[in-house]
């Protein structure tokens, strides 16, 4: 297929760069380290030297947590369309559609983990960096909705951006929305866990992300609510390796525990269980 | 009232004329008493926010409010309205002390937005704007929020869960300052102007979006003529909307609340799933995928440069 695709790339000039396959090597952001695909792929594309654990798909990361076949998506069809008629916001939804089969940077639904039913959301960070604009903002509230009705716990795993600046003051305000959603939750006295993954930032951190009753980071992923180059020109000098990490969060305690992606389907699956009804004591 | 035919950007020259009025010379000419309460309980106390118990037409209410300065001494000392963490948790512990005590709380929001620095992070400026976001969603006591200048970014709409919002007529609230967004979104901070008349930041196009629910007036040629005249008319919109609000019951208050937020959203519901999307059962392998982080391909690197 390689070679296949070779003499068609040269003809067709610039564009066809995308096209030649750049999956051989893994070079991770964190350390520098070079790992082959293949053994990056296989120890779930977490380094091997530092632990860094890299940004998988929605897909892959629903592979990894959900029981087979049990997912039922909710809100599939729903669209993100231009309310300041913003230049290019169309195109640039068009094609990040187009690079990840999905509508937007969001899925919610129903799941089994380990047999323990509950919502779940999983954003994709390869959808316009999953910023948070109408839809991922209605669609995070809806599954937080459907999660207090059916009186089910919601374990949501967060990459973002941030706000899509794009939708302007109305993507501010689905940070307030998401957020009123998870009290209405919390309310009813529902577990809420977060998954901080590769990155979580800005809005996104700033609202439903760092409201979960538990709160799990993975190991060494970024966490943050202003961005790196945004305070390093505020203090004009250069920030530890460390900063916003994982492991910088955890020390100082806005993370309760930091779980290995290995071991997350586990921990996940056994919090929950220590939620069930007959778990509680009645008191 | 009458039509204000400045542009988005001309409004953000007025509003960060030095000699706009900030909180500081609203509250006495807004309030009969004013007693400041300082600190969160937890680290300090930021002088970005200031909060404390006023009288109003015989009503207690809380204040809470961003401070902007006149002069480059008082920003320094507010950090130019950039609150830290510690500042939004003082906020919230004087909600929470007015919803204990049943009084309104009044905010008043003029930021260019939260505090970026390494101090905010470790102390949790995201943590501590999602607790207000949630916390003030749920506050049993009516909230009033007012945009005085600038409204900009999560670190306004921490004060901004509210029953009403109102905004001066001249104010700008949206998800970014105008040079932020220019920066990030045409990486040329430099059109700022442009950015500013695209973002639909003006008080009348939040009336549209349904996100602002009352105009102010401020004195003609902006609020800096006539502070005094452009209080009074501030005093009538929180009267007004007092008046409104202290007649819900709490539930009543609290869902119409929820439904403000819960309906602001621009999208398009039905139509075609894509192939590919994850209701198909064939999901694509871990190889099959796209790469991440920086992947080097041998066709074009020399391997030994890479390892
Ligand atoms: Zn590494």
């Amino acid at each position: 297929m390689e070679d296949g695709g070779k003499d068609k790339e040269e003809s067709a000039g610039k564009d066809s760069r995308a096209k030649i396959p750049k999956n051989l090597l893994f070079k991770c952001p964190r350390c520098g380290n070079v790992v082959f695909m293949e053994e990056f792929n296989a120890g779930l594309k977490v380094c091997p030297n530092c632990s860094y654990h890299s940004r998988i798909s929605c897909q892959e990361r629903l592979e990894l947590t959900a029981d087979r076949g049990s997912f039922v998506e909710y809100d599939a069809d729903l669209t993100s369309l231009n309310p300041l008629e913003f230049p290019g916001y169309e195109e640039k939804v068009a094609a990040a559609q187009a690079k990840t089969g999905l509508k937007e940077a969001v899925i919610t639904g129903e799941c089994t983990i380990r047999t323990r039913r509950c919502v779940i959301i999983i954003m994709d960070s390869r959808f316009m960096m999953a910023s948070m604009g109408s839809v991922v903002g209605e669609k995070v509230t809806r599954a937080f909705e459907r999660a207090t009705e059916k009186g089910l716990p919601v374990v949501a795993f967060t990459a973002s951006g941030g706000a899509r600046m794009q939708e302007g003051i109305i993507s501010l305000m689905q940070m307030a929305k998401t957020s009123a959603a998870v009290a209405r939750h919390s309310e009813a006295g529902l577990l809420y866990i977060t998954v901080l993954t590769d990155p979580t930032t800005g809005g996104v951190t700033a609202s439903f992300a760092s409201l979960g009753d538990i709160i799990i980071a993975e190991p060494k992923v970024l966490i943050g609510f202003a961005g790196r180059r945004v305070i390093e020109g505020t203090i004009h000098q250069r920030l530890p390796d460390d900063f916003q990490s994982a492991e910088f969060l955890l020390e100082h305690g806005f993370v309760d525990m930091i779980v290995s992606r290995v071991n997350m389907r586990k921990t996940v699956s056994k919090l929950l269980k220590a939620h069930l009804p007959g778990q509680k004591l009645d008191l | 009232m009458e039509e204000n035919k400045l542009t988005a950007w001309e409004r953000m020259e007025l509003i960060r004329h030095k000699g706009r009025p900030t909180v500081r010379d609203y509250i006495p000419m807004i309030f009969d008493e004013f007693y400041e309460l300082h600190g969160d309980r937890l680290f300090g106390d930021d002088a970005a926010i200031i909060g404390g118990i006023a009288r109003v037409h015989g009503i207690s209410v809380t204040v809470l409010g961003q401070v902007k300065g006149h002069n480059l001494e008082e920003n320094k000392k507010t950090n130019f309205s950039c609150p830290h963490p510690e500042g939004y948790r003082k906020a919230l512990r004087l909600a929470h002390q007015a919803e204990k005590f049943h009084r309104p709380v009044i905010c008043f929001i003029d930021t260019p937005g939260a505090f970026c620095g390494v101090a905010a992070e470790e102390r949790g400026q995201g943590e501590a704007i999602a607790r207000n976001l949630l916390e003030f969603s749920q506050l049993k006591t009516p909230v009033i929020s007012i945009v005085l200048g600038e409204g900009g970014s999560g670190g306004a709409l921490a004060l901004g869960v509210c029953d009403t919002l109102g905004m001066l007529e001249n104010s700008l609230y949206s998800v970014i300052s105008p040079r932020g967004f220019a920066s990030i979104l045409w990486k040329d901070a430099s059109r700022e102007k442009e950015a500013a008349e695209i973002m639909h930041m003006r008080a009348e196009d939040l009336v549209e979006y349904g996100v602002c629910d009352g105009i102010i007036p401020e004195a003609p040629g902006g609020a800096h003529m006539n502070p005094q005249l452009t209080a009074g008319n501030i005093a009538d919109f929180i009267l007004d909307a007092l008046k409104n609000l202290t007649q819900k019951s709490v539930a009543n208050l609290l869902e119409a609340r929820y439904n403000k937020f819960r309906k602001i959203g621009v999208f398009e519901e039905g139509g075609q799933i894509p192939p590919g999307s994850v209701l198909d059962d064939t999901l694509p392998g871990m190889d099959d995928l796209p790469e991440d982080g920086v992947s080097v391909s041998t066709e074009e690197t020399d391997l030994n440069q890479v390892l």
